[in-house]
């Protein structure tokens, strides 16, 4: 703090000799200029895109003839299609997976990767943080193989060997209607967990070991000591994995496509699936405009609302 | 004064967000695109142009049929050494996704297969980046080579409103049809001969069925399979004339799907499901795995088109083909087809003479002798269907074209019916089939798809 005060105060004699007017810390012209290169990237790529995808949605547009401007009938599309409706409804399912269960896992396998002393303890967090760092498509054309039917794959080899078989579908895990939507849910699950773990394992080598010592003295037991302790130690890391793996999840995507192309029928058609191939199957690039906005704004209005939560929650 | 600084640079960076926003939003989407302009008339034959030039080229072919295109290409190349060609191959997926980004951007193909019917073909008419052929095709002699019917799939009025009629945007001499496959062993195992009605047909299946064997060879998890499946039982019920205006939607909203025949069909197909007809678990096979396994001799028949005769082999005897038969024996034969992916020129191709030419090349009698050997079905009137060995699964593929398409059953493809179609009636279809939506409840679905699009056009 000392130290911090010192520069300061040089900066003020520094500054103070040209410039007596400014105070340190002031906002500069110049530093427009140092953000100009970043944000002319971000306006040409982002921005620019944004307000272009703002009036396509306006317009009834099949991406090469002209356009009619239909005003917010895209947007009323979104309350009245049925098929729009079972896409979130499908990722609402699709959250048990990819934000519940990777929590549940990764805050158990932490908990025990942080108390108990293996020899090797990072080569298996490296494998378990793996399936992370492998591209989703790479991943996915695996796991068609794992749920295959005809050959059997490893997971129907192996139920069959348990005498299991009986509980495979005919379709195939990825073909039936019941099943299919969970099988994408378990891969994404497989690939989810790695990244809360590690956060959570960083989160609770920060909680003082102190605190652990005093609960054991108050008697705690292991449950006890978790909820009291690890849980509340582990806030910010619990906030930044449910907020990554919400956004994560309304904007699946990759697994779909390669796993299902959001088949049997409709049974796994999620937002961003649906906004992909309105955009450039089946030409209504207008309504896919519309829908990728909404989604857009479903996404800012649910992180906010999680942080709100999480924050409030915090202050008790 | 520091004041007024700082209130102008406000003003200005607000004009700047201002002109940003306004660039982005005052334009309608899509205007920048031309109308396409038809060559002169006459127009010249063969390659005009002297200089060195490349033709772009995107199709969909495989296999067999696409290395005889290498072939021809190469040839081609020959024939007109100042002309180098590019050719790009996708699978059917990937250009009914790319076709229409490629198309209408810079650097666009030249020379490309686009799929007939509304989703395709009709866009790209109706935002002129297709040329119309009528001039080369006068030139050539394109019309005096093929049926009407032929031609009509690939007419499109210049607005793109009109389908089936006004100039040509397409051509080809190739054909499909879509019917059923049969392994002859099994058949003849089972004492079985070939049906000629639509119930002996089904009594072949509980046949087939009894003996444990596969009585239809089936993977739907592609989608598109289904679409044929449905189509040919649907073409033995519902009139032909029916399907042929609704599919070109030539009486706009006074037609609709939601009819007794098409519930018929769709219960027919159930029907077979819950029969156990169709391969074991078919939702989840692949189209391709179901061919090889055809190929490999499980299941009695196969319902599909014309296009797997290569991976049968077209000199094998082993399996027979036939169109499916007319609920009346005797009737006369209806099944899907109709012509091949027509090659189409792009409005915005510098070299329209040579890509002309290249059609001309790939729909010459000398292309169509040569692809006939990869199960094509020539359509020219030229070209000889006599090539193929008595007996073989690729002569009765083209003796049973022969026959629908002179008693003019050939229906078109179903999926051709509106640009959202093929992803409604594959979705649908797959509902169907898996039980999970009643006859009633398909039909409605697929008649809310095409009269919205019916609505959009009046």
């Amino acid at each position: 703090m000392e130290e911090e005060l010192s520069v300061a105060s040089r900066a003020v004699a520094v500054g103070g000799r040209r410039k007596p007017e400014r105070l340190p810390g002031e906002a500069r012209r110049i530093g427009y200029l140092y953000v100009a290169p970043a944000f002319i990237l971000y306006a040409a790529f982002n921005l620019f895109p944004l307000v272009q995808g703002v009036n396509i949605s306006f317009y009834n547009w099949d991406g090469i003839s002209p356009g009619t401007w239909v005003g917010l009938a895209n947007y009323r599309e979104f309350f009245t299609d049925p098929a729009i409706r079972s896409t979130y409804l499908h990722v609402l399912e699709l959250m048990f997976f990819y934000t519940f269960m990777p929590i549940v896992i990764g805050l158990f396998l932490a908990v025990v990767l942080s108390r108990i002393r293996i020899r090797g303890l990072t080569f298996f967090r490296m494998l378990l943080f793996l399936p992370l760092v492998i591209t989703d498509v790479v991943t996915a054309v695996a796991w068609t193989w794992v749920y295959g039917t005809r050959p059997a794959g490893p997971l129907n080899t192996m139920l069959e060997a348990v005498g299991l078989g009986h509980f495979i579908p005919s379709a195939g895990w990825l073909g039936d209607f019941n099943t299919a939507l969970p099988a994408v849910g378990v891969f994404g699950m497989w690939g989810g967990f790695g990244f809360s773990l590690i956060l959570f394992l960083a989160g609770v080598m920060k909680i003082p070991a102190s605190l652990y010592e005093a609960a054991r003295v108050d008697g705690a037991n292991a449950l006890r000591e978790f909820l009291a302790v690890t849980l509340p130690g582990l806030r910010y890391e619990l906030q930044v994995v449910v907020v990554l793996s919400v956004i994560g999840t309304l904007g699946t995507f990759d697994e779909i496509y390669v796993l299902t192309a959001g088949g049997p029928g409709t049974a796994t058609s999620v937002p961003a699936y649906q906004i992909w191939n309105r955009m450039f199957n089946t030409g209504q690039v207008g309504s896919a405009a519309a829908l990728g906005l909404v989604l857009m704004l479903i996404v800012f209005a649910v992180t906010f609302a999680i942080n709100r939560a999480m924050e409030r929650g915090g202050e008790d | 004064m520091r004041q007024r600084v700082r209130f102008l640079r406000r003003v200005s960076v607000l004009a700047i967000i201002a002109t940003f926003t306004l660039t982005a939003m005052s334009c309608t989407p899509g205007t920048t695109t031309h109308e396409a302009s038809a060559p002169p008339a006459p127009a010249s034959t063969g390659v005009t142009e002297t200089g060195p030039l490349t033709l772009t080229i995107w199709d969909q072919e495989s296999g067999q049929v696409s290395r005889i295109w290498d072939e021809l290409n190469k040839e081609f190349e020959q024939k007109y050494p100042n002309v180098t060609i590019n050719r790009v191959n996708r699978d059917f997926g990937e250009l009914k996704t790319l076709l229409k980004l490629a198309i209408s951007g810079p650097n666009a193909p030249d020379v490309v297969e686009a799929n007939q019917g509304w989703p395709d073909m009709g866009q790209l008419v109706k935002a002129g980046l297709l040329l119309p052929l009528d001039n080369y095709a006068k030139a050539y002699g394109w019309y005096d080579r093929v049926s009407e019917n032929v031609l009509a799939v690939s007419s499109w009025t210049p607005d793109g409103k009109q389908f089936g009629t006004g100039s040509l945007f397409g051509y080809t001499t190739m054909g499909e049809i879509v019917g059923v496959y049969y392994n002859k062993a099994i058949l003849e195992k089972l004492g079985l001969t070939l049906p000629t009605s639509f119930g002996e047909f089904e009594q072949d299946l509980a046949v087939a069925k009894q003996a444990g064997e596969v009585p239809i060879q089936f993977g739907n998890a592609d989608g598109f399979p289904g679409i044929h499946e449905f189509a040919v039982i649907q073409d033995q019920m519902a009139p032909e004339s029916y399907l042929t205006d609704l599919i070109f939607g030539l009486q706009g909203n006074q037609l609709s799907f939601d009819t007794p025949e098409n519930i018929q069909a769709a219960t027919t197909l159930q029907d077979c499901v819950n029969k156990g007809y169709f391969t074991p678990g078919f939702g989840g096979g692949g189209y391709d795995d179901a061919v090889n396994n055809f190929a490999k001799g499980e299941g009695l028949f196969m319902i599909t088109g014309n296009w797997i005769v290569a991976n049968l082999g077209a000199d094998n005897p082993d399996f027979g083909f036939f169109v499916m038969p007319p609920m009346e024996a005797g009737g006369p034969p209806v099944s899907t087809g109709g012509a091949g992916f027509p090659l189409a020129i792009a409005a915005s191709s510098e070299h329209p003479d040579a890509a002309a030419a290249y059609i001309d090349w790939m729909t010459s009698d000398h292309a169509s002798e040569m692809l006939v050997k990869a199960g094509q079905i020539p359509l020219s009137t030229g070209s000889a269907t006599s090539s193929a060995t008595p007996g073989t699964v690729l002569s009765d593929v083209l003796n049973t074209a022969a026959a629908v398409t002179a008693s003019n059953g050939i229906v078109p493809y179903e999926d051709w019916a509106t640009p959202t179609f093929y992803n409604t009636l594959t979705a649908s279809i797959q509902e169907l089939m898996g039980m999970r939506i009643t006859p009633q409840e398909f039909v409605s679905k697929v008649e809310e798809d095409y009269s919205e699009f019916q609505s959009s056009r009046a």
